[in-house]
């Protein structure tokens, strides 16, 4: 009766911490055992809960203004994370001794790099905010991954990978053409409980990437590329959520 | 609020440090809070731990030579808590237990009823599990780690964050009163 995986492998599933070998085993697995299954939903409905309830908590402004003065950091206006609001000018000056310090290229591409992603993310999330005025979320309304995804061809030169995941708690809406950096791609929307998620898609020339995520504006976003597809997922949703998602679109 | 570490012979970084030590540490500044807000239950004593855990981190700056700064801060702040813990656990024996100071012992099913939104329920259970449990939760769920991650900020060998957290879960299950069905089939 007691299956061992559900003990322990089951949460490196859901973490996705396992390595590709052991991920599709312990999927072939789930196919025969319900005790895993039980437990893999037990865990996400403690993740839903856990998300709910918010309860990361968060500096007050007097004690961070205490902390910011004891670490000598001048002007001390900087927020917790540097995506959501970014002090101009003291990003400049850190720029400058970097530039001058470090002697240059390395400091100076990694910068590059974080702007470019950053960048790339509050385009991103503008299309989801586009997205979210009146009339303007779907083209086409459909639950049913075999209308959304015909619907796509002729109006791409890409096939975008149309999935449901309603079972994994992240319900197709359907799905529309969008614009982001001066390219047409695939949005597909979901929803998850309340949340709108958006999940953009367009093809890509590089190489697979692992996911990197953070959050503008009190929006998450989750970007990865996997078999010459870039990935973007939004949402107002909480950043393990969209984790999940991207853990169901690369299964 | 008192300041054990900073004094007159507080190390400053130069410049140059300073830069990097803004770049690396300071967006991390919530992490640090959060992880000892919930490993000290109480406010007032996080936000004492963290002060310390942040002076110690700028003091020993010079020290870190790359990699995963959040994880680097994280330990600090986890070591700190965890002496923290240890002081007050020996006060704390010979003393009245303090709700206002020490946060609340494992709450009843009866106080879980009453606490009736959903942060504080689900506050309520983290807060009565034990502190070892508490931690890969927070790291995990709040913080979202990695394994690798929360092996280097706990000092729990990689190979056991997963049955740790295994166990830290099905007790938050347990706490959080929907867990009946697991407790049925694994025992603790």
């Amino acid at each position: 009766m007691a299956c061992e995986r559900a003990d322990t492998l089951v949460h490196g599933y859901f973490d996705n911490e396992l390595d590709a070998l052991r991920a599709a085993e312990f999927q072939a697995h789930l196919e025969q055992c319900s005790e895993c299954v039980v437990t893999l939903d037990a865990l996400e409905s403690l993740r839903s809960t856990i998300n709910v309830a918010q309860p990361y908590e968060k500096m007050s402004a007097s004690f961070r203004k205490t902390i910011l003065a004891d670490l000598n950091v001048k002007g001390a206006t900087i927020m917790s994370t540097p995506a959501a609001t970014t002090n101009w000018r003291w990003l400049a000056i850190a720029a400058a001794f970097l530039l001058l310090l470090y002697g240059g290229w390395r400091a100076a591409s990694l910068n590059r790099g974080d702007s470019r992603e950053t960048l790339m993310a509050s385009k991103i999330v503008d299309a989801h905010l586009r997205s979210l005025q009146p009339g303007h979320l779907e083209d086409v309304i459909s639950t049913d991954q075999h209308t959304v995804k015909p619907w796509f061809e002729g109006k791409l030169d890409f096939a975008p990978p149309v999935r449901d995941f309603t079972e994994r708690g992240f319900a197709l809406q359907g799905g529309r053409l969008d614009v982001v950096d001066n390219r047409t791609v695939a949005a597909l929307v979901y929803a998850r409980r309340k949340h709108v998620v958006n999940v953009f898609v367009w093809p890509t020339s590089e190489k697979d990437a692992a996911p990197r995520a953070g959050s503008i504006q009190g929006y998450q976003w989750i970007d990865w590329r996997k078999q010459g597809m870039e990935f973007y997922a939004v949402s107002d949703a909480a950043a393990p959520d969209l984790d999940q998602l991207q853990r169901l679109f690369s299964n | 609020m008192s300041n054990p570490v900073q004094g007159k012979g507080m190390d400053v970084l130069d410049s140059q440090e300073q830069v990097r030590f803004e770049t690396l540490v300071l967006p991390h500044l919530d992490a640090a809070f959060n992880l000892a807000r919930w490993l000290l239950r109480s406010r007032a004593d996080a936000e004492d731990a963290a002060q310390e855990a942040l002076l110690r981190a700028y003091r020993f700056f010079h020290g870190f030579h790359g990699g995963d700064a959040r994880a680097w801060l994280l330990q600090i702040v986890r070591n700190t808590c965890y002496s923290w813990l240890d002081k007050n656990r020996r006060v704390k024996d010979m003393t009245e237990f303090n709700e206002e100071v020490h946060g609340l012992p494992s709450p009843s099913p009866e106080t879980l009823a009453i606490a009736g939104n959903d942060r504080e329920r689900l506050s309520e259970a983290l807060k009565s599990l034990p502190p070892r449990y508490r931690e890969v939760i927070v790291l995990r769920e709040l913080e979202g780690c990695s394994y690798k991650e929360i092996a280097s900020i706990t000092a729990i060998p990689i190979g056991t964050v997963m049955s740790t957290l295994s166990r830290a879960r099905r007790q938050l299950q347990l706490a959080l009163g929907n867990g009946a069905a697991q407790e049925a089939t694994h025992g603790m």
